[in-house]
């Protein structure tokens, strides 16, 4: 079919059938504010910011929900549409906490930047004001329905990306809210603690729990040991915050600046990404030479952890029993790094610095501490982390580059690449390749699995065998695919699972942006890392083998199974 | 109710999906005499909808609830005569006296308290009704004393 013209702000524009107003005028670079709208998903047109004016008809129309038509001439920023914005804004905030200055979203907030925008300069409506309790039962968010603007958007990530359903529209009328099931806390509801409607809150109803005072209180105490890690997906989205161009790394500058905060050992946590590609790759082999179960499910994503547990339990035992790379370096930190510093275990805390929300739910599983020391006492989310660069007065563009501390500051780019979905399962399968032949695969990048796919497809042949792999990312697309498993439809032996659309680097603790092309720079910086890496497979990483020599025998060893492993069970949750 | 009668209810609507959702909360509370977690949990497995879903379905509509009915159940007639006559303040004294909010019950199980739109009696406006029993042309002052004979009734 033919293109169509119309006419927007006077320019004559092209629009394909179907396309709507709203993506016909971002194309053309005129920007609508909208604040219920979400790329790639079907419009509500519950928020009304997006009308436009149709001239001829004088209507204010939703552009997200308006489709093009042949010869349509429409205004995007015409006086009415913009006193229109303007009035819903000032009804939006009739009833919101007027505490902007004291709030987690405070310069980040889409309320707060549109009312800037709009010129919104007093409160002409007068509200009543709703009271809802925070709900701080999370261990990774917190949910403060009073400033909740109910766009939806929440919801329906929580439903429609991520298949979880945790959260709904409870109520009527004025007394609508966000809620759980009987207005339970989110900690006895399905949350996996995702932390995606986080990235999707416009306001600061929903925000990560914010644990930098208790990081910043062992940094000042002389008699601890601050350990940190940092994970492979923060260095090349860190530099977003401060103004520096998406897709920078700027791994050294940050270890520049962490040693200037006062953090006494640095190791980057794709250290233990390596440690776990060989235990999870060395559990494939053992699967493949006694015959299953399969598929092998990867656990390094949390949120996809408590899924399973709770939808679907019959697959524990098809999950990796390996721990999460933070989880495997906070132990050998921890159990092993102290004694050889002959540190009291009880005297050193280890500090994570995570893309994720679910980390911080992970830290305090069971099975994540030896007696009563954790192996990670705070898992920070990139924003909070970035919060604390800034309280610490650290210019991130002066700081000069510093390296990781050693033994553990050594990692291959297999390790790093962890952080983009399909990094995990390229990075087991050059390791895998490697322990069942001996050799390495002759071409390393294994391409069919990168890249923003919900769900991605190969067949590696390893020897005679030929290993069918999947790679998930977004849990409503592993939902997907474990049902036509389970169906008989399709058969796997090995399947990585991204809990975040896209892997780490667009998790539900990185910084704010909407842009899809922010969050695939970030994937190209880390491909860009691995292509370019002296070291590009984890059995090559020296100081690990160096690891395994010295305290862990070998790769499945009963040591490395009492430090690296962990079990998962059936969890009762309100779902 | 038992699990047993929940089931029972589920198995009259063989191969539902979502659009049965209300005639099975209806259903349910029918017997129940209000939505408990267990008996959602059971519809949403029957249905395939999440608890969340349900609770927002169910919560929307004035006619479900989600706590045991009082021994003694309060209906406040918020119509339009008895609006009118001064509905709100009774309403204000039942809540205040009460601790209670419409839709809850307290937690000695005494009471429950629920808003209705018209009950048909607009010539005694404003009116409550308690187990049926209407109490006429009401003044907020007069609440304590009426809760007062039921609390006594209960012994």
């Amino acid at each position: 079919m033919e293109n169509m013209k119309v006419t927007i702000n006077n320019r004559v524009l092209e629009a394909s059938h179907g396309e709507t107003v709203l993506s016909v005028a971002s194309r053309a670079g005129i920007s609508i504010p909208t604040l219920c709208h979400m790329e790639g998903l079907p419009p509500t047109g519950a928020c009304r910011m997006c009308v436009v004016e149709e001239i001829g008809s004088g209507n204010l129309i939703p552009s997200c929900s308006l489709p093009a038509y042949d010869g349509m001439d429409i205004k995007t920023h015409s006086p009415k549409a913009l006193n229109a914005r303007r009035t819903i804004v000032e009804l939006l905030l009739a009833n919101h906490p007027d505490d902007c200055l004291y709030c987690i979203r405070n310069g980040t907030c889409t309320l707060q930047d549109y009312s800037e925008e709009l010129g919104v300069r007093q409160r002409r409506y007068n509200g009543e004001r709703s009271t809802y309790d925070l709900d701080v039962s999370s261990p990774s968010l917190v949910r403060d329905p009073d400033k909740c603007i109910l766009c939806g958007k929440c919801v329906r990530v929580c439903e429609e990306i991520q298949g979880v359903s945790a959260i709904d529209f409870v109520g009527r009328g004025s007394a609508t809210h966000i809620g759980c099931a009987f207005e339970e806390g989110l900690n006895v509801s399905s949350c996996i603690n995702c932390g995606q409607c986080i990235m999707v809150c416009p306001t600061g109803a929903l925000a990560e729990k914010d644990e930098t005072a208790r990081v910043i209180s062992a940094l000042r105490d002389p008699d601890i040991t601050v350990v940190a890690q940092h994970a492979p997906a923060i260095s090349v989205t860190i530099a977003e915050d401060f103004g520096i161009k998406p897709g920078t790394d700027i791994v050294d500058r940050m270890n520049g600046a962490m040693r200037r905060m006062g953090f006494d050992y640095i190791f980057p946590t794709s250290f233990g990404a390596d440690l776990t590609v060989i235990e999870e790759a060395n559990e494939l082999v053992q699967r493949v030479t006694s015959g299953g179960p399969f598929p092998m499910f990867t656990s390094c994503s949390p949120g996809w952890v408590k899924f399973m547990e709770q939808f679907y339990p019959e697959l524990v035992d098809n999950v990796s029993s390996c721990k999460s790379p933070q989880q495997m370096l906070g132990a050998v930190v921890k159990r092993i790094w102290t004694r050889d510093k002959k540190l009291d275990p009880k005297k050193v805390f280890h500090v994570s610095i995570m893309p994720c929300t679910a980390k911080k739910f992970e830290c305090d599983r069971p099975g994540m501490r030896d007696g009563t020391v954790r192996d990670v006492d705070v898992v920070l989310t990139t924003r909070e982390f970035d919060r604390m660069i800034k309280m610490f007065g650290i210019d991130l563009e002066q700081v000069e580059g510093e390296p990781a501390d050693n033994p553990y500051g050594e990692r291959s780019s297999a390790g790093k690449i962890f952080g983009a979905s399909g990094g995990v399962m390229e990075a087991a399968v050059r390791t895998a390749f490697h322990m069942i032949t001996g050799d390495e695969l002759p071409n390393l990048e294994v391409k069919d699995v990168r890249g923003f796919e919900g769900i991605k497809e190969t067949e590696v042949k390893i020897g005679d065998l030929v290993v069918k792999a999947a790679v998930v990312s977004g849990l409503g697309n592993a939902r997907k695919l474990i049902d036509s498993i389970l169906s008989g439809e399709k058969s796997y032996h090995f399947i990585e699972v991204m809990t975040c659309p896209g892997g780490c680097i667009a998790g539900g603790g990185q910084p704010f942006t909407s842009d899809p092309k922010v969050i695939r720079s970030r994937m190209m910086a880390l491909y860009s890392i691995d292509s370019a890496a002296p070291v590009r497979t984890a059995h090559s990483n020296a100081s690990l083998m160096k690891l395994y020599e010295d305290h862990l025998e070998k790769p499945g060893s009963h040591k490395a199974h009492e430090m690296l492993h962990t079990s998962y069970a059936e969890r009762e949750v309100l779902k | 109710m038992s699990v047993e009668k929940i089931n029972e209810i589920l198995n009259q609507y063989p191969e539902a999906g979502r659009d049965k959702l209300i005639p099975v909360l209806q259903d349910v509370q029918g017997e129940e005499g209000y939505l408990s977690k267990e008996s959602v949990r059971l519809i949403g497995r029957h249905l395939n909808l999440p608890t969340s879903k349900i609770y927002g379905v169910a919560t929307f509509y004035n006619q479900f609830r989600f706590e045991p009915m009082g021994k003694f159940h309060i209906q406040v007639c918020r119509g339009t005569a008895c609006h009118v006559k001064g509905s709100l303040p009774v309403l204000e004294a039942l809540t205040k006296e009460l601790e209670l909010q419409p839709g809850r019950t307290t937690k000695d199980g005494l009471f429950s308290l629920e808003i209705v739109a018209c009950i048909g009696a607009c010539g005694l406006a404003p009116v409550i009704a308690v187990n049926g029993e209407f109490h006429a042309r009401l003044e907020s002052d007069q609440i304590p004393e009426i809760i007062e004979s039921y609390r006594k009734k209960a012994v």
